[in-house]
């Protein structure tokens, strides 16, 4: 039976490594995800958000801009993600009034 | 955790630490415009800030400074000032979140500054609230 | 030497895999719940690597605005979607880990144990009970 869960695992890592082969060079920076235009010719989002952070919101931090300004609503979505989270934490956890009976 | 051999020194150092480290992590939201940080990093220090009193000086004194039913309303006070933002940009006339049309009287550029800025001590405030919620949860039961 | 230079340009992706296989390794073979939960972390936590790592170009700095160093050749600067995109991620796993531990806390509560195959007996008595 352990013998099925090593095989699993290193079928799973040759996958990952093989996967991994079509992807262009680290550090590249002519990759495809880098350029000014996509290969299908839409513009590529990086290029934009590098050169027009300071013209549009008067900020210095790239990264705080994106995530507040250009995608906002990923942030909104997020935080109600958190305070989902501590509602679960707070309903599974609170002392219960009525004592439980298991037998009667 | 006994409680029963309490160590005076390191009481009494996390106690005086303990507002530096809100300081800095006040710092750090408020630096999110110029520097790496923002509201994430800044909300997380904060959690730190108390929960180290939590932890070294016993669950008695640390109520002094954050109540345990101060959590779950400081994370939603958190979320209520992100969405009300985007409500007031609809109201003045643009689309929900579009920070260019917040009523403060400067040029385009510079609102959307500041609403950014409002964005991240809503978000800070959240992640604060509910990492303190979470760990003083998963405490509730233990016999003290 | 072209073998040089594929290997030179992949293998930051490789030492990501093989956290990730550690992450995995631990999720499947322990038998303790606490455990467990541990591998899920080291797996979210590679993921989380692997994707900042994609977005590196040789001679940039860090997404922050330089003044001494202009904007119009965008080669000068990193990536800053794979950041903005992690920092989702990176709160996302924390919630999940205190929804999971919060979990375990009333399992043990209830059965009073945390080894999965003498959880697994208890539960299998408790349903169809001795007669």
């Amino acid at each position: 039976m352990k013998i099925v869960n090593y095989l699993i695992l290193t079928a799973f890592a040759g996958l990952m490594i093989f996967a991994s082969m079509g992807m262009a060079n680290r550090g590249d920076a002519n990759a495809p995800m880098n350029r000014e235009k996509s290969p299908i010719g839409s513009p590529g989002a990086a290029h934009y958000y590098i050169q027009n952070s300071k013209t549009d919101s008067y900020t210095d931090n790239m990264v705080t801009v994106i995530l507040a300004d250009w995608r906002g609503y990923d942030t909104l979505g997020e935080e109600t993600v958190i305070l989902t989270a501590g509602l679960i934490c707070y309903l599974l956890l609170r002392k219960r009034k009525i004592p439980h009976d298991s037998e009667r | 955790m006994t409680q029963k051999d309490n160590n005076p020194i390191i009481s009494l150092t996390s106690r005086v630490v303990s507002p530096f480290i809100m300081l800095f992590a006040l710092y750090v939201i408020f630096h999110g415009h110029y520097s790496p940080g923002g509201g994430f990093q800044g909300g997380t220090m904060l959690a730190a800030a108390v929960i180290l009193v939590r932890l070294a000086a016993g669950r008695e004194v640390s109520q002094l400074q954050f109540k345990k039913s101060w959590g779950t309303p400081v994370g939603s006070v958190g979320v209520f000032i992100y969405f009300f933002t985007g409500l007031v940009a609809m109201l003045m006339g643009g689309n929900y979140l579009d920070y260019g049309f917040l009523p403060l009287g400067t040029e385009p550029a510079v609102t959307r500054g500041w609403g950014i800025l409002f964005i991240e001590i809503g978000v800070g405030l959240a992640v604060m609230g509910i990492l303190v919620a979470i760990y003083d949860d998963l405490l509730e039961g233990d016999p003290q | 030497m072209k073998i040089m230079e594929f290997i030179l340009g992949h293998y930051g992706y490789w030492c990501a895999f093989i956290l990730m296989m550690i992450g995995l390794y631990g999720m499947m073979m322990k038998k303790n719940l606490v455990k467990k939960l541990i591998g899920m972390n080291i797996f979210q936590v590679s993921i989380i690597i692997f994707y900042v790592g994609t977005g590196v170009k040789w001679g940039g700095t860090v997404p922050v605005l330089d003044p001494n160093i202009s904007v119009a050749n965008t080669a000068n600067y990193f990536n800053p979607l794979p950041h903005c995109l992690m920092l989702t991620a990176i709160v996302v796993g924390v919630a999940t880990t205190g929804v999971a531990f919060s979990l375990v806390i009333s399992i043990y509560k209830r059965y009073n144990t945390l080894d999965e195959p003498e959880l697994l007996e208890r539960m299998k008595k408790d349903n169809e009970p001795d007669k």
